[in-house]
């Protein structure tokens, strides 16, 4: 019994077990109200299906939370990574529109890596600003939120630029093994942001700057250069999401592409149960809450929720999220369960009543 | 005073975090107009029992009653309002917020919904005054020490009307003079009739005040005594729950030949080292075995020079020689690199990460030096980390513990294991033994004794002149923000020498208070 009990207790008080159980609700939630939602069928060797779509179209998301996450772990924010998004696509296809054969791969690497690079010089704009001049870090990526929708408009021209490019378009659509490319592609930048930070000594020292920054410069931590780092980490992590997005459509539309992704990533970060205040990071629970927010706006769709209502409904459901997942709240909901009857320490005693 | 009813009391308090048992069926009473110490050693669960007292943390168990009404309040400002005020060990003020502000802040008196700032000037000048402080309401707290910080927080306390005022080691960051307009205060309270629950290390400073003692240890309470019935030697003997030779087991420091271990080159030696507004410029040669103790009063620039010779703070000019080279201490990953560690006394804000274990915490600097591209193999973590858990005693013995879980005490062990795995040459301690029982001051003293015929340089900074003279081969003495001495430790040192010097060419006595 009183293992039962304590296993319960360990997997309730596992930090990923309120966003997961919040996922498998909205799935559950879904198949009840279309019973073919999770079904997944096999056509030319693809699969198909609404779970299939979700992971997809998580990808990108799932990138952009993942750079965040180092970020937001050091008690920084990144805002810029929208805008980081739409320059990291209109480079590339501004490249490969100009190439006589958009089809050649050697065309589209070059693309890749130009849009990449000056990603991450943007990145390290930011790093400075935040790690050398010592700006806030919300002032400062806010200049290059703003600034590199403009930065992304100059490079296309004010167009919206249209590529044919087979290789291009596959980052988005193509598919691997009968699934989706892209999942591979967010696969193996979180297996590789892990490695990074967990197989090397960069994610404690992160999360230690984080937690507290004096005490971290006090024992020989230059933070700075960690500080630098992540934001370089996370405009590159955006450079690929833009890719995807981009791909997608086959097209670069400098105003729209990746608008608000970066608030949707600071979401997915903190349902993961990374706190805004910096410090310990959780990269498992960063592609859950992104998992989440995708499935939420699945959701939206799936259930012909109508468009007026739809962001009353996704800001519900996030709320609800954020609630469940506070200490703070479900302490509060716990103690008022048990105090039900006002001193309810001495009246629970004698009584043996049955706790709630 | 006995034959009253207990204003307040606690039964069968039990409390447990992860991986440790703070508190075990825990009886506590507090009677009306008595002073009631609250001893034990660090981590015997002074805090927590005061934190679930308040409302900090819930229980797990037991009952807490005032005026034998049963209470179970949610947080310090219930039970604040319910009469219970607490000045936690920690300042728990905002420095940013004036004097005033800080003593009112979430009472204010109000007006139809607007703060009336006159009145809130008007009755903290009057309760300072009450107090014997002579602020200026309106400065921002950050300007003054962190001592008046304290009368500050102890006014903020007092002002409501409250019944049982909780001191959770007020003393530990006040000079002589101050602990005394500190217990005049508390006596009129005490005769006012309110209940006052002290917690302190200082023996002296129980013995001086309090009425009756409680003792705890490792989470369990072992009696409760009526302070004359209980000679100090037992109650030590109580805290620390075996024979006390480790009292006596610390013989003097062997006072070696200063000359003979100042003789070739100096580890470190600054020379005009200073910085506007904390330190005038000073100079001063550390060999390897040697123990410089820094001596002076509170706020007289001890710290000041801890930083400056860490790269904390940076030198406004002067010279500094490594080993005889030519070399400059300008950040503390360039001293940590030069061998120099630094065990800050502000051990919450600057020395743990909360957030993270206390293997990581003991490792941070070591792994911070080797840059974070080379991590320390798990293996030789838990190595170094079990070593150390063992060697200093650390509770609980788990390394996986986030260290916030800890006590005071083992914090700063903490704190010192992460400097001593990384070997350092000069290791500088400031306020070590701050905060923390006789216990784990005895064995850090043995430890700097240890390290220092082991051929380490110590920078020992402390506010008990015996524990500077018993440890150190030289004193460098500190007086407002110059060190005006350094005295070689012979046989004709003593507290009295240090004290004239620190108050010779001072007009103000506030040393032999």
């Amino acid at each position: 019994m009183n293992d039962t009990m304590g296993r319960y207790r360990t997997v309730i008080g596992h930090r990923l077990f309120w966003p997961a159980a919040v996922l498998v609700v909205m799935l559950a939630a879904n198949t009840i109200y279309r019973p073919g939602f999770l079904s997944i069928e096999l056509k030319d060797g693809h699969l198909y299906g609404t779970p299939i779509d979700i992971l997809r179209l998580s990808a990108p998301l799932i990138l952009v939370a993942l750079g965040m996450t180092l970020v937001i772990s050091t008690g920084g924010i990144d805002l810029s990574v929208g805008s980081l998004c739409a320059i990291s696509g209109a480079i590339a296809c501004m490249y490969i529109s100009k190439q006589p054969d958009q089809n050649s791969l050697g065309v589209v690497l070059t693309a890749l890596a130009m849009a990449l690079g000056v990603s991450l010089v943007l990145g390290a704009w930011n790093g400075v600003l935040v790690a050398v001049i010592g700006i806030q870090p919300i002032i400062a990526t806010l200049i290059l939120m703003v600034a590199g929708r403009g930065l992304a408009q100059l490079i296309t021209e004010g167009q919206i630029i249209t590529i044919n490019s087979e290789p291009y378009r596959a980052i988005g659509l193509g598919h691997m093994l009968t699934l989706p490319l892209a999942i591979f592609i967010a696969l193996a930048a979180a297996l590789l942001v892990a490695a990074f930070t967990r197989r090397t000594a960069l994610g404690m020292i992160i999360e230690s700057v984080g937690g507290n920054a004096e005490a971290s410069r006090l024992a020989g931590i230059r933070s700075g250069r960690i500080v630098f780092l992540v934001y370089v980490l996370s405009a590159g992590c955006a450079a690929i999401a833009g890719f995807m997005m981009t791909a997608n459509v086959s097209s670069a539309d400098g105003n729209a592409a990746g608008l608000w992704v970066e608030l949707d990533a600071i979401l997915a970060v903190v349902i993961g149960g990374t706190s805004l205040a910096g410090g310990r990071f959780f990269l498992s629970g960063t592609i859950i809450g992104a998992l989440i927010i995708q499935t939420l706006t699945t959701t939206v769709y799936a259930m012909d929720i109508s468009p007026q209502t739809s962001l009353l409904f996704k800001a519900v459901v996030v709320i609800a999220v954020c609630l469940i997942q506070a200490p703070a709240f479900r302490a509060r909901f716990a103690r008022r369960r048990r105090n039900a009857p006002p001193p309810a320490t001495i009246a629970d005693k004698p009584k043996e009543q049955v706790p709630a | 005073m006995t034959d009253s009813r207990p204003v307040l009391t606690m039964t069968g308090i039990s409390k447990s975090f992860p991986g440790v048992r703070a508190l075990h069926n825990v009886n506590f009473r507090l009677f009306p107009g008595e002073v009631h110490a609250l001893m034990g050693e660090n981590g015997a669960g002074k805090s927590t029992l005061i934190k679930v007292l308040t409302g900090v943390y819930d229980t797990d168990e037991g009952v807490i009653t005032l005026d034998d009404e049963p209470v179970s309040f949610s947080g310090p400002m219930q039970a604040t309002a319910a009469g219970v005020s607490t000045v936690f060990q920690e300042v728990n003020l905002c420095t940013n917020l004036s004097v005033a502000e800080n003593i009112f802040i979430g009472r204010e008196p109000r007006l139809l919904g607007a703060v009336r700032w006159g009145e809130v000037r008007r009755r903290a000048r009057a309760l300072l005054t009450r107090l014997d402080l002579d602020l200026d309401v309106s400065a921002p707290l950050g300007s003054y020490s962190l001592a008046i910080q304290q009368m500050v927080a102890i006014a903020r306390a007092i002002d409501i009307q409250a019944r049982v005022l909780i001191l959770d080691e007020p003393t530990s960051s006040l000079d002589a003079g101050e602990v005394a307009q500190l217990f005049r205060i508390m006596r009129q309270l005490r005769d006012e009739g309110i209940a006052i629950l002290f917690v302190t290390h200082f023996l002296d400073q129980v013995y001086e005040i309090a009425d009756r003692i409680t003792v705890l240890r490792n989470g369990g309470l072992v009696g409760e005594y009526p302070t004359a019935e209980l000679p100090q030697l037992s109650l030590v003997e109580k805290m620390i729950g075996k024979e006390l030779d480790v009292l006596e087991g610390i013989e003097e420091h062997s006072r070696r030949d200063l000359a003979a271990l100042e003789e070739g080159t100096p580890l470190v030696a600054v020379s005009n080292f200073g910085r506007a507004g904390a330190v005038e410029p000073f100079s001063l040669t550390i060999h390897a075995g040697e123990v410089v103790g820094l001596a002076g009063l509170l706020g007289s620039g001890r710290t000041e020079v801890a930083r400056l010779l860490f790269g904390a703070d940076r030198t406004d000019g002067g010279q500094v020689a490594v080993d005889g080279a030519s070399s400059s201490l300008r950040t503390p990953a360039q001293a940590i690199d030069h061998g120099v560690g630094f065990c800050s006394e502000n051990r919450r804000a600057e020395g743990i990460v909360a957030d993270l274990s206390v293997r990581e915490n003991i490792i941070l600097a070591m792994q911070a030096a080797r840059g974070w591209l080379r991590p320390i193999p798990r293996r030789r973590q838990d190595e170094l980390v079990d070593k150390y858990i063992k060697a200093l005693n650390i509770r609980p013995a788990d390394p996986e513990v986030p260290v916030r879980n800890l006590s005071g005490g083992n914090q700063q062990k903490v704190l010192l294991a992460r400097w001593l795995i990384t070997e350092p040459r000069l290791l500088i301690l400031d306020e070590p033994t701050r905060g923390i029982d006789i216990g784990a001051k005895t064995e850090i003293q043995k430890l700097v004794t240890q390290l220092s015929d082991g051929g380490m340089a110590v920078l020992f900074i402390s506010a008990e002149l015996e524990e500077v003279l018993r440890l150190s081969h030289k004193v460098a003495v500190m007086r407002d923000r110059q060190m005006v001495a350094q005295l070689a430790n012979d046989d004709t040192l003593d507290a009295d020498r240090i004290m004239q010097t620190i108050a010779s060419g001072s007009h103000r006595e506030e040393a032999d208070r």
